[in-house]
């Protein structure tokens, strides 16, 4: 099985309407020439589920940027004023989810539960809605798994079965969207042969991944 | 002293409060600059909630990798000892209890704890990033602040802006003194001498308890 494509086959698998993760924080760990890509094509009316929405010019940002996201859920948005701009104006729906809130959702997507419980949130806005439960006199939100369409993650160096090691800040949310899509797509960095990765420095298992393109030096 | 002065007076007395060994987190702006008064002899872990332990000084223009930056974006280093993660681990370490000390900005913050530091409604809508459940999770909260906004008292009875947290804050340092959160309220620890008693409280909504052995403010 030839897990690399080409980086339009392996877009063609993003369509209007789809909810995507994509990996990264600020950028850094984004699949940035994935993302071009999708913002050449214009896919659109995407729900987007991403740590941030980094900058106006860097990486996922520029997706918003191009209107391509009806509604998005994120952590933080502070840094891009585009998504200021249109959750203002109600163009784009914004779910704002506490970081760490936003990685188990993700885990729990993968991982095959029903949700996590944690103590993040209660006594503010984000409780609202929310399911407490109550464990050994303490309180903790009810918070549901989420999973999604497609993920485009970023991988360092990836072989050709798709196992993946990380570089540096980079794998921040990648390692948790890797399992948590129903088609997972690594940009790499460095794509090698099977064997060339020491199976002890694996970080992502190759299962995870349907495709790989190349995403060269940056 | 200028605003600048204020902010380093600010985190140099905060810096004091690091004890050898701790993991520590900062968040941005003011409570960053908390890294440059380590005092000599205390060797602390900085915790970089983008992924890894070990966060290092901004490197020379020649060596910019952005791969590894803060969780400002901002292109950093990563020191002998140091490790990445990803983000379930590093919220593992931060909501788990594996952080000694947080040191966060603050919008309000009030008798009981509670802190608001991540929202205006209908101004500023930046998100709540790590800040939530780092003032949940981390063993101890310091609030590191000027002690008015432009005039107005910034520690209050009862916060009026959206919460980031009940009950967490532990410790509010300002450029006029050292206060301790109790269960009875507000304790005046430490005064900068450039400051009456009363002048600390007329800039402060809440009530403050002036301790009994009231220090003066050093750095």
């Amino acid at each position: 099985m030839n897990k690399v494509i080409s980086i339009e086959e392996a877009i063609s698998h993003v369509k209007d309407g789809m909810t995507i993760m994509v990996g990264g924080f600020l950028g850094c760990g984004n699949p940035h020439k994935i993302i071009d890509a999708l913002v050449e094509k214009g896919v659109k009316d995407l729900t987007l589920i991403c740590n941030d929405t980094s900058f106006v010019d860097y990486g996922v940002g520029k997706l918003i940027v191009n209107k391509q996201v009806k509604k998005l859920i994120a952590s933080h948005v502070g840094t891009n004023k585009e998504t200021g701009n249109q959750m203002n104006s109600g163009e784009m729906e914004v779910t704002l989810v506490p970081q760490g809130t936003l990685a188990e959702r993700i885990r729990a997507g993968g991982a095959g539960l029903g949700g996590i419980l944690t103590p993040t949130g209660i006594g503010t806005v984000v409780e609202e809605g929310k399911q407490k439960i109550e464990i050994d006199g303490k309180e903790y939100l009810l918070e549901l798994p989420l999973r999604a369409d497609v993920a485009l993650i970023a991988g360092h160096t990836v072989d050709k079965m798709g196992n993946i090691v990380y570089y540096g800040a980079t794998r921040n949310f990648n390692t948790l969207m890797a399992t948590a899509a129903d088609l997972v797509i690594v940009e790499a960095e460095h794509i090698v042969e099977v064997g060339e990765i020491d199976q002890n420095d694996v970080v992502t298992p190759g299962l995870f991944v349907d495709y790989i393109v190349d995403g060269g030096d940056r | 002293m200028d605003k600048a002065q204020i902010k380093e007076f600010i985190a140099k007395r905060v810096a004091k409060e690091l004890k050898d060994g701790d993991i520590v987190n900062l968040g941005i702006g003011l409570p960053t600059m908390v890294a440059n008064f380590i005092p000599e002899g205390v060797n602390i872990f900085l915790q970089s909630e983008n992924g890894f332990i070990g966060l290092g000084p901004a490197p020379e223009q020649d060596k910019v990798d952005m791969h590894i930056v803060n969780a400002g974006g901002q292109p950093v280093t990563i020191l002998p000892g140091g490790a990445f993660f990803d983000s379930a681990m590093s919220f593992t370490i931060i909501r788990g209890g594996h952080v000694d000390v947080t040191v966060l900005g603050a919008l309000q913050v009030d008798e009981e704890g509670n802190l608001a530091n991540w929202m205006i409604p209908g101004k500023m809508v930046p998100g709540m990033g790590g800040a939530m459940d780092l003032v949940v999770g981390a063993k101890k909260v310091i609030i590191a602040m000027e002690h008015t906004q432009k005039g107005n008292p910034k520690i209050l009875k009862k916060c009026t802006l959206p919460l980031t947290a009940v009950k967490q804050v532990d410790m509010i340092i300002t450029e006029m003194g050292v206060m301790e959160v109790t269960d009875k309220g507000i304790v005046l620890k430490e005064i900068n001498p450039e400051f009456t008693v009363e002048q600390v409280q007329a800039a402060t909504e809440a009530k403050l308890i002036i301790a009994d052995d009231l220090k003066p403010m050093e750095v």
